[in-house]
């Protein structure tokens, strides 16, 4: 057992765990968007951050694939970790604005406005189609063409590909392609109905 | 090619080659490096090949073609050695004389010599021009004497015997500890202890035995050409520094990482493999001391991502190439899962001289923190445009006008930028800041892999800034958010405040967005990303009000902010700029002063170069 420091709270964790498998055994809550339990870590949302204390310094890591060490301290909701996790959801935003999942993320953590330019993209590129594809499904039928802002999930030279058994897995784990938010929305506004019933920010912080 | 099976037969080697130069009087080198190549050099040593054979002169001189001397600006160059007569900007009919009053009559041909353009001094030999004495040139220095498709030269020059050195008389630990004594520093960027990897790569257990070394050669930064010309002018050097590397960690098998679009680079390594294998000095049991070593080499398609080292391990394995998180470092767990140590091609060069040299001697050049040289591609406004190599502790003003001539065509100096799109701007105040990893580090732009862009008055920092974005857009991997979309972003705010529709709030939104990306980022590249555009905010803030507030570029490099005009009391109607007009905007009869419809007009700026008035003004 390895013995650690989350929010205050001293708790023991098993080795193998990662960060957030030993918060939210314990009831914390971290929101994360790329991470699915049985599909490998992938760290790339980056929503799932947590400032981590260790040696006196502190940095802001992803938790979902950060092993849990002794005598780390862990912060999953410090100033810096709710600012830097309000501009990755608005920057998520800015790219699929109509998905319900990220309306809902953006109310819970107290994003109020876009300041970037929105461009409706129907992908965030968090890979759980990918992965789901090739780690449960055995298929491997889709993948990553491209890099950079040209990146995008595709089948294989963008034909069919004969791997796919039309299984439907990838939409199933979908955080975007579902139904818009039902919100009184002009495509790119805001939501925020409920920001008033849930509002982490309004919790003092235990730090 | 017999095997060399120990130290003392790679002596015997190394006496008998250097009794084979005896016979020569003089050498002539001429740089084949990939600037003179562009410049035609390929063509210069056929013919002095030529002459030679024509003038029965083979017997007595040498004609060496080797890697990149440094000083492009004044390529196509060549040296006569031993006196070392210098001679640039040549062309294939020069050569003929040169044989004739150089060689045989040993005058100089004064034409043919560097002429320092301020001083308007003439300098007959090398080691007498500016550019080059001031430089301490260990690496580099050593491409002259070299032709880099034969491994004779380099053993003459008395390659290898560090490796022998190493392999025979020190253990693994002394090896390391030795270039931990040397304080040799990652030449790739970040400047990690090398003896620090090195240690971890050693401690570190393998499953089956098997650790890798790697050799970074992804080399992209724009403006940057170092390692290039490295592993084009020197491969064996690097390859020596890796079996020693290896030795020391207990590797048995090497990758060189290197772009395709280095085809030079790639086609002298495998020369170099080859030899190397052929003499025993890569493969098994090498140079007899039982220890086994061979490298491969591993082409990559050019992302700069690639440079990272998890993508590029990823390369290697035949996946994207895309970083992946490092809370198990590749010291334990790398290269198909096995313990490895990645270092960059000047670091792997650097090692044969800490072994030959000692780390005493070598730890006397440089900081404090910052031991032995560095190479910079010095490149952009700046009058000797080429490769130097500096030790450490020298200021940025020695190396701009000392070494580079300063600012051409009387411009002012305004910035230089270090570190390629991961480093920053630093303004004419902070010129003194001495070249070290921690002092670059503390200005807000980093060492980086040695690019070093200078600018002048007409460069936009703004769009400087925009420029390093735009470049990273298309080159990170697009895998973590804050990157990926955080550079796009940014990307647009910039457009927005180079076209004139900036707001001071988007300023702001700028310093928080480059904040969180280079908190939350996932690799390197995206956390330092943002550098180019925090670094001119912190100096050229004014720039960038500028733009927003008065929809002024004060470079005149904005378009969508700067109009051209015709001062009618200074335009004599000649004509010119008219006719150069590409797009017909500007109209006028013969001595009448011309207009330039604004409707038109592309903002190219060419009628403000040909007109021989100052009557056409840009504001």
């Amino acid at each position: 057992m390895v013995r650690l420091v989350i929010d205050g709270q001293s708790v023991e964790a098993e080795e193998s765990w990662t960060i957030l498998e030993a918060a939210r055994y314990y009831g914390i809550e971290i929101p994360t968007l790329c991470y699915m339990e049985g599909l490998s870590p992938y760290s790339a949302c980056r929503l799932c951050i947590v400032e981590i204390i260790r040696g006196g310094r502190s940095r802001l890591s992803a938790s979902c694939s950060y092993p849990v060490q002794e005598g780390i301290e862990v912060r999953t909701n410090s100033e810096r970790v709710r600012r830097a996790r309000k501009v990755i959801i608005e920057l998520l935003l800015a790219s699929c604005p109509n998905s319900r999942t990220l309306q809902c993320l953006a109310s819970k953590y107290g994003v109020t406005r876009i300041r970037f330019r929105a461009e409706d993209r129907g992908c965030i590129l968090c890979g759980l189609c990918v992965r789901m594809c090739k780690e449960q499904m055995q298929a491997g039928a889709i993948g990553f063409a491209d890099r950079g802002t040209g990146r995008e999930v595709a089948m294989p030279f963008h034909t069919r590909s004969e791997v796919c058994r039309e299984c439907g897995a990838c939409l199933y784990v979908c955080p975007v392609c579902e139904l818009p938010c039902p919100g009184p929305l002009q495509p790119g506004q805001l939501c925020n109905s409920c920001l008033d019933t849930v509002q982490l920010e309004a919790f003092p912080s235990r730090e | 090619m017999a095997r060399i099976e120990s130290p003392a037969a790679l002596e015997e080697y190394r006496q008998k080659l250097i009794e084979a130069q005896r016979k020569y009087t003089t050498t002539i080198t001429i740089c084949g490096g990939t600037g003179c190549r562009a410049h035609n050099c390929t063509a210069i040593h056929e013919e002095t090949r030529r002459v030679l054979e024509k003038t029965g002169l083979s017997e007595t001189v040498e004609l060496r073609f080797t890697g990149c001397h440094g000083f492009c600006e004044m390529g196509p160059l060549m040296i006569i050695k031993p006196q070392g007569i210098f001679y640039t900007h040549l062309k294939p009919e020069d050569v003929e004389d040169i044989v004739e009053k150089t060689v045989v009559e040993g005058k100089i041909i004064p034409e043919l010599t560097y002429k320092d353009p301020v001083a308007g001094i003439s300098y007959h030999y090398e080691q007498e021009v500016p550019f080059y004495n001031k430089q301490v040139r260990l690496l580099l220095g050593m491409n002259e004497n070299i032709d880099p498709c034969s491994i004779d030269d380099y053993i003459a020059q008395g390659g290898y015997s560090a490796l022998a050195k190493a392999l025979f008389t020190m253990e693994p630990e002394e090896i390391i500890s030795e270039v931990e004594k040397a304080k040799l520093r990652g030449r790739g960027g970040a400047g990690f202890p090398t003896a620090e990897k090195w240690k971890a790569a050693r401690r570190a257990i393998s499953r089956d035995g098997i650790k890798y070394v790697l050799c970074n050669a992804d080399e992209g930064d724009p403006g940057a050409y170092m390692d290039r010309s490295l592993l084009e002018g020197n491969p064996h050097a690097v390859l020596e520094g890796m079996t020693i590397g290896a030795y020391a960690i207990g590797a048995c098998e090497g990758y060189v990482y290197v772009r395709h679009e280095y085809p030079l680079a790639v086609i002298n390594l495998y020369t170099a493999l080859d030899q190397a294998r052929e003499l025993g000095l890569l493969g098994k049991n090498i140079l007899g001391s039982g220890f086994d070593f061979d490298v491969h080499v591993s082409i990559g398609g050019g992302a700069f991502v690639c440079g990272e080292s998890t993508a590029l391990m990823a390369s290697i394995e035949g996946r994207i190439g895309e970083p992946r998180v490092k809370h198990i470092h590749t010291a334990v767990r790398g290269l198909y899962d096995r313990p490895t140590n990645l270092n960059n091609v000047e670091t792997w060069a650097n090692v044969p001289i800490i072994i030959n040299r000692g780390a005493e001697e070598y730890a006397k050049l440089g900081t404090e923190r910052s031991k032995g040289t560095k190479i910079f591609s010095l490149v952009g406004k700046i009058r000797n445009t080429g490769l130097v190599e500096v030790p450490m502790g020298i200021t940025l003003r020695e190396i701009i006008y000392d070494i580079g001539g300063g600012i051409p065509d009387g411009r002012k100096f305004k910035a230089v930028q270090t570190g390629g799109p991961s480093g920053g701007c630093i303004p004419e105040e902070l010129l003194d800041t001495p070249v070290d990893f921690d002092s670059l580090y503390d200005v807000g732009s980093m060492m980086g892999s040695g690019g070093m862009i200078v600018m002048d008055e007409n460069t936009c920092m703004v769009d400087i800034a925009r420029y390093f974005v735009d470049f990273l857009c298309g080159e990170s991997c697009g895998k973590c958010v804050p990157c990926r979309e955080g550079l796009k972003q940014m990307l647009y705010i910039l457009e927005d405040i180079t076209e004139g529709r900036g707001t001071m709030e988007q300023l702001d939104i700028l310093q928080e967005l480059a904040e969180v990306m280079r908190d939350t980022s996932l690799c390197g590249l995206g956390q330092t990303a943002a550098n180019p555009v925090l670094s001119t905010l912190r100096y050229f803030g004014d720039e960038y009000r500028e733009h927003i507030q008065e929809g002024r570029c004060r470079a005149g490099v904005c378009k969508p902010l700067i109009t051209f005009s015709i001062e009618p009391e200074k335009c004599t109607g000649c004509m010119r700029c008219r006719k150069s007009c590409p797009v017909g905007a500007i109209s006028g009869k013969k001595k009448e002063a011309h207009v330039i419809d604004p409707e038109k007009c592309e903002k190219c700026g060419i009628c403000l170069e040909v007109c021989e008035y100052q009557a056409v003004v840009r504001k």
